[in-house]
């Protein structure tokens, strides 16, 4: 892969937990490089380290050895207030069960990245309703999460990871919580946003259905990367 | 600001239980603002007392009364500039429940000592030249509605006249003012001659006697020198600073301050272990949320601050509520308070501290809620 088409690369990575005095190898001397602008699905058994390898690829964990480099920067070595800095600026992030705050609204739900921003009121409720827009949610936005059907809040979650215009989107079963139909629509909306928007996605799926979506799928067991198999 | 929805959303997630913690600190400012209030009003006397006042009284009580003469003597001791006398008349205005001090004394003399307490010069004169004449405080005159010119008859509860009558009347000639900000206008004053030659017992006698001093330093020299004076007479004298006179005297119903606090502290104790319950518990129900919001970006100080500002929102609103209930309540109780507290309300420093102890009592209940959700790892946390 092209150096400069790469926008994440991880160099001999593994990744151990401590369980009691057990160490345990989650990830093992992992090489990877994730392409700009391209639709990657993780695919691996249960325990395969997936979600670890998700979860170090948007810098919400950090590598018991090895690099992560983002834009030739190492978000490996950095601090826990330079890596929130980083995620707020570059990362979007889309969970299986949405993970959305039940007691704001959907708008406020999509503009708390935006809080960290110095945008002032009238230019966050803009993005805010841009990023609505951009997941045909704008007529409900003053809706809270309780009021809206798993595959809105799926799409709130959505606009919530484009909102701040994150780089790279990071997502873990997007639809594991959906019915087919509508897991279908949330797949298309990513598989947009990749294609229009030239949004880099990384997605851990255990859907070979959803896995069709991507650009690229990787398979990870027992740690390896096993197979990779070109769209 | 743009915090502001987000601390407002985290309190309303669960509106019963904000509510009723919301109300027990409520509760508790509400009752740092009235009993700070009593007790300020009890120590008034203690705050304005001049530091160049001393007051002489009997050695062994307040209420052994000493020879008028004794003003002479004690004129006569080098370091005495003014000497005054005063005495406790007691008495009641028309119903028990009407209580303020009122004093037989020398107006000259005792105005003349006290320059914070202004007379304008005619009605000094009306009060020189009527010996039923009265002077009342401002705050006195206005709480009952006199004017001058008004009779005011008070009932003996001490001193019967010679004739046995226990009717006193005088006519109002006067109202005085405190110059001092903090300083009460709440006393009946009559004239001492009038007193002594009208009462059934006890004449030539005085209460107390009030000595201005030449220079404050020399308080304990000429205390001593005047105690000196009177000593192994038949009325041996005990004489303190006017500031010891007026702790002395708030303390004979009890060290109104300590209770106070006691009590507070109690209520605040109480306070801390519930809202800081309550906080608690929040923030463990909303840890996968807070791993969102690490998520997204927010770090674990910016995390810490929300937590806490949280807190600190929930003890402040419920501090400026109970604080304003307070200021009703001293307000609507002021008449009924004035019998047995007289110039009880809420003052500015009392509300600046209520205020402080909110924002200490947000602190302190935050916190350790604050640094568990600031030390969350996020991955553990959204598995949560």
């Amino acid at each position: 892969m092209n150096e400069q088409q790469t926008l994440v690369s991880l160099r001999r990575v593994s990744k151990e937990y401590s369980r009691g005095k057990l160490k345990v190898k989650v990830l093992d001397n992992l090489d990877m490089d994730i392409a700009k602008a391209s639709f990657l699905a993780l695919m691996g058994p249960s325990g395969s380290g997936k979600s670890t390898l998700l979860n170090l690829i948007g810098g919400l964990d950090q590598p018991t050895q090895g690099d992560i480099i983002f834009e030739g920067k190492n978000i490996s070595s950095m601090s826990s207030s330079a890596l929130a800095h980083w995620r707020s600026h570059h990362v979007g992030f889309i969970f299986q069960f949405y993970n959305l705050l039940p007691v704001l609204t959907a708008e406020r739900n999509v503009e708390l990245p935006l809080l960290l921003t110095r945008l002032s009121r009238a230019e966050r409720k803009r993005h805010v309703a841009t990023a609505l827009e951009v997941v045909a949610l704008s007529d409900r936005a003053g809706h809270r999460p309780n009021e809206l059907s798993g595959g809105e809040q799926q799409r709130v979650a959505i606009a919530r990871a484009l909102v701040s215009d994150a780089s790279l989107l990071i997502c873990d079963e997007p639809t594991g919580d959906l019915d087919r139909q509508t897991a279908d629509e949330i797949l298309g909306l990513l598989a947009r946003l990749h294609q229009d928007h030239g949004k880099t996605i990384v997605m851990v799926t255990h859907d070979p259905l959803a896995a069709e979506f991507a650009s690229d799928r990787l398979h990870l067991d027992k740690g390896t990367l096993s197979a990779e198999v070109a769209a | 600001m743009k915090y502001f929805g987000l601390l407002w959303a985290g309190l309303m997630r669960k509106k019963v239980r904000t509510t009723l913690t919301l109300l027990s600190i409520v509760l508790a400012f509400v009752l740092f603002g009235v009993l700070r209030s009593v007790a300020d009003a009890f120590n008034a006397g203690v705050e304005i007392a001049g530091v160049d006042r001393l007051i002489v009284t009997d050695k062994y009580s307040i209420i052994n009364m000493m020879p008028f003469g004794y003003l002479g003597r004690i004129e006569q001791i080098p370091g005495v500039t003014r000497v005054a006398h005063s005495t406790w008349f007691g008495g009641t205005y028309i119903d028990s429940k009407n209580f303020f001090p009122k004093f037989p004394l020398d107006a000259q003399r005792y105005l003349d000592l006290y320059p914070e307490y202004v007379l304008p010069d005619a009605q000094r004169k009306a009060f020189a030249d009527n010996r039923q004449g009265a002077v009342a405080g401002r705050e006195l005159a206005d709480r009952f509605g006199w004017k001058i010119g008004d009779r005011i008859p008070i009932q003996a509860d001490i001193w019967p006249m010679k004739d046995g009558s226990i009717a006193w009347e005088f006519d109002l000639v006067g109202i005085y003012t405190n110059s001092s900000a903090s300083g009460p206008a709440n006393e009946f004053w009559f004239d001492y001659d009038y007193f002594d030659e009208a009462r059934a017992f006890a004449k030539g006698q005085v209460g107390w006697f009030i000595v201005q001093l030449a220079e404050p330093a020399q308080a304990e020299q000429v205390a001593k020198a005047i105690d000196a004076q009177f000593a192994n007479s038949d009325s041996e004298t005990k004489t303190s600073t006017e500031r010891d006179f007026a702790l002395m005297f708030a303390k004979q119903i009890g060290d109104i301050g300590l209770i106070m606090t006691g009590i507070l502290g109690a209520v605040f104790f109480t306070i801390i272990l519930l809202t800081g319950n309550t906080m608690a518990q929040a923030i463990r129900e909303r840890i996968p949320e807070l791993a969102v919001l690490k998520t997204l970006g927010f770090t674990n100080t910016s995390v810490l601050g929300l937590v806490l500002a949280e807190s600190v929102l929930l003890t402040l609103f419920g501090a400026l509520l109970g604080l304003a209930l307070s200021v009703l309540l001293i307000g609507a109780l002021s008449s009924a308070l004035q019998a047995v507290v007289p110039g009880v309300a809420i003052s500015w420093f009392n509300l600046a501290g209520g205020v402080g102890l909110a924002l200490l009592l947000g602190i302190a209940v935050g916190l350790f809620p604050a640094l568990t959700a600031m030390r969350l790892n996020i991955v553990d946390a959204l598995r949560a």
